[in-house]
């Protein structure tokens, strides 16, 4: 799924996958504090992620 | 072809006599050019309306999907790996088909041939030998060689004779071996590319489609009862032609496919577009070989990699 997404040009690091416990909060804080830097730094390209055509219904 | 043809319904003709089966599937000449489409065929008298030749491109397999009947049924090589795939996945019992092999030789890609002239194609003919293809229409006809106009996935095809089958109409034919052709050339080309051009190359690719989901409805491997883009509630995907809602649906359509797709050129053949939507599902065909040593639709005894589990499977990618 990863490979097929960065090969659709997604950048790579925006996509993470990571395997945590329910008991491991301490993980969880460090993925997601990772995982957020690494999307800050790749900021400038966000639009084309966005929708271009007005909403209709 | 025309043996091929007799064949076909020699066979066809016999296993109805018999009882064997309660129909056979297979083609019958379409309304325009190059348009075969299925035929179900319940008694003798149907037989006579088979054809074979190199417009057979669409997958057979597509029509067998949870049927009770005993069914008869026309495979070319990918056809009759989709049957395993089939087979494997419940949707049929092999006990059910009676698999009326057909060795292949690629079908024609009617995109190619379609741009190739500017008038509308009114016939087309292919030689007995099989080595060309002659194509006409009001003020011109045309003649190629018949390699140089197959379908792209027809050209790289490592499976022309069918993997299972009862009976074969015809001897098998050669097939080609890795040294003759780079199957994943296209794909290596793409995922050379940086995150941005590969951006703009599926953005380019993918911009002339309408939704219409033929390349769905054309696929035996899309058999949901309810598809996830015909889903409402809840809705998983835009119904837009917005490029992000076009994007979504060829990403998740092609990766329900992984481990599945036996490269038939059923979507990009249906693909009124004509859009290569193999782009996305060759990827999954290399991925799946390189990392689970997997071909779809090879056998029916083992399960595909993407609904096992296995010790050895590659993790790098979960940090």
């Amino acid at each position: 799924m990863k490979n097929l997404l960065e090969h659709m040009g997604i950048d790579p690091g925006r996509l993470h996958f990571s395997w945590i416990s329910s008991a491991e909060s301490t993980k969880f804080v460090e993925v997601a504090k990772k995982v957020t830097e690494e999307a800050v730094a790749l900021k400038s390209k966000e639009k084309k992620y966005m929708k271009t055509k007005p909403k209709v219904a | 072809m025309t043996s091929y043809t007799d064949k076909i319904r020699e066979i066809s003709k016999r296993l109805l006599k018999e009882g064997k089966v309660d129909m056979v599937i297979g083609f019958t000449r379409g309304s325009v050019p190059m348009m075969h489409q299925p035929m179900f065929a319940k008694n003798q008298g149907d037989v006579d309306r088979f054809v074979w030749d190199g417009n057979c491109g669409i997958n057979l397999a597509n029509y067998v999907t949870d049927r009770k009947e005993k069914i008869g049924i026309v495979a070319k090589g990918c056809d009759a790996r989709n049957l395993a795939v089939h087979i494997v996945e419940n949707k049929i019992n092999r006990d059910q088909l009676y698999i009326i092999g057909v060795p292949c030789t690629g079908m024609l890609d009617r995109h190619k041939l379609t741009a190739s002239v500017a008038g509308e194609i009114e016939s087309i003919m292919e030689d007995e030998a099989g080595k060309t293809v002659t194509i006409s229409g009001n003020g011109f006809s045309e003649t190629y060689d018949r390699a140089a106009v197959l379908q792209e996935n027809c050209s790289l095809c490592m499976h022309r004779n069918p993997v299972i089958y009862d009976e074969l109409i015809a001897d098998k034919v050669p097939e080609q071996s890795e040294n003759d052709v780079d199957r994943f050339a296209a794909v290596r080309k793409v995922e050379e590319m940086t995150p941005d051009e590969k951006w703009a190359y599926f953005d380019d690719l993918l911009s002339d489609c309408i939704r219409c989901y033929a390349c769905r409805n054309a696929c035996p491997l899309c058999y949901c009862p309810t598809c996830f883009v015909d889903e409402s509630k809840p809705q998983w995907v835009g119904k837009s032609i917005d490029p992000t809602d076009i994007r979504i649906f060829h990403f998740l359509r092609a990766y329900h496919c992984a481990g599945r797709c036996t490269d038939c050129g059923a979507c990009v053949r249906s693909c009124p577009m004509g859009i290569n939507v193999r782009a996305m599902t060759k990827k999954l065909e290399k991925d799946c070989l390189e990392n689970f040593g997997w071909e779809a639709g090879l056998t029916t005894e083992q399960r595909p990699p993407l609904d096992t589990y296995k010790p050895d499977d590659p993790e790098q990618f979960i940090k």
